[in-house]
């Protein structure tokens, strides 16, 4: 058992479970909260690949913009509607069904195509290369993200504007 | 670990927040299903970009994290403005377009 094995098997850990309390709880706040946790768990992931800046970004973008967002809009819906969300779930059997076909499928697919391969060396720095080719080789598209960003913000404000 | 231990837990992730969207009947709980998938997404991208040696996939999965984010943020804006029109928050109820 190397560092690697035991982390990978916590982070699966954590990760799963927190994914399931997502979609099984009842609280819809509580639901949120595990997504978060599902969120850092996945960062871990991150770093575990060598992707520091990646799990840095899941972290701040992520578990720190979206779940303030989410939380945010559950707190206005529940003042405009004046009562506790809680949600129901529907087509339990179906969704079951669906889910885990779609996994078998899947499980079945990563069994056949022969991807068991060992995890190669890497030499370079990952997080100077990505930074140096985000300014050089993908600078359009890193300029678009940030114009795509402000619109998103810009409509969102607007869709969720205060009443006249 | 191998790649595919990677991508087995990605699609482990998907699965149950796929199992999310078909099940929950709340916009927002759908929302935080669809964030689950997207997230499984991301981990296969940086996986195969790690094993791959390169890191350009890393670059990718940088570039999907930030729209998702004004995704969510668009879709909860959304979220908000069914709330204000009909007070409801089942994605059900939402049947404007009903013929």
């Amino acid at each position: 058992m190397t560092a690697e094995v035991i982390g990978f098997w916590t982070l699966a850990v954590v990760l799963v479970g927190s994914a399931l309390s997502v979609v099984l709880t009842k609280n819809l706040f509580h639901s949120v909260l595990w997504l978060a946790a599902a969120l850092v768990g996945t960062a871990g992931i991150f770093v575990m690949l060598d992707a520091e800046f990646l799990g840095a970004v899941q972290v701040l973008l992520y578990a720190g913009g979206v779940i303030t967002v989410v939380v945010f809009a559950i707190v206005v819906t529940e003042r405009l509607v004046g009562e506790r969300l809680t949600q129901t779930s529907r087509r339990l059997l179906a969704g079951t069904v669906v889910a885990a076909g779609v996994l078998a499928e899947l499980i079945s697919l990563i069994r056949r195509a022969g991807v068991n391969i060992p995890r190669p060396e890497m030499t370079a720095d990952i997080t100077k290369w990505m930074g140096i080719s985000l300014l050089t080789q993908f600078l359009l598209p890193f300029e678009l993200l940030a114009v795509l960003l402000l619109a998103g913000l810009l409509a969102a404000s607007y869709f969720a504007r205060p009443e006249e | 670990m191998p790649l595919s231990a990677y991508l087995a837990l990605a699609a482990l992730v998907f699965s149950i927040g796929l199992f999310g969207v078909i099940t929950r009947r709340n916009t927002v709980g759908i929302l935080l299903g669809i964030e689950l998938m997207l997230n499984a997404v991301n981990i296969n991208f940086v996986a195969f970009s790690r094993f791959h040696g390169t890191a350009v996939g890393m670059i990718f999965t940088l570039f999907a994290i930030c729209i998702t984010v004004a995704e969510v943020a668009l879709g909860l804006a959304l979220v908000i403005l069914l709330f204000r029109m009909r007070r409801t928050a089942t994605a059900d109820h939402i049947d404007w377009l009903k013929g």
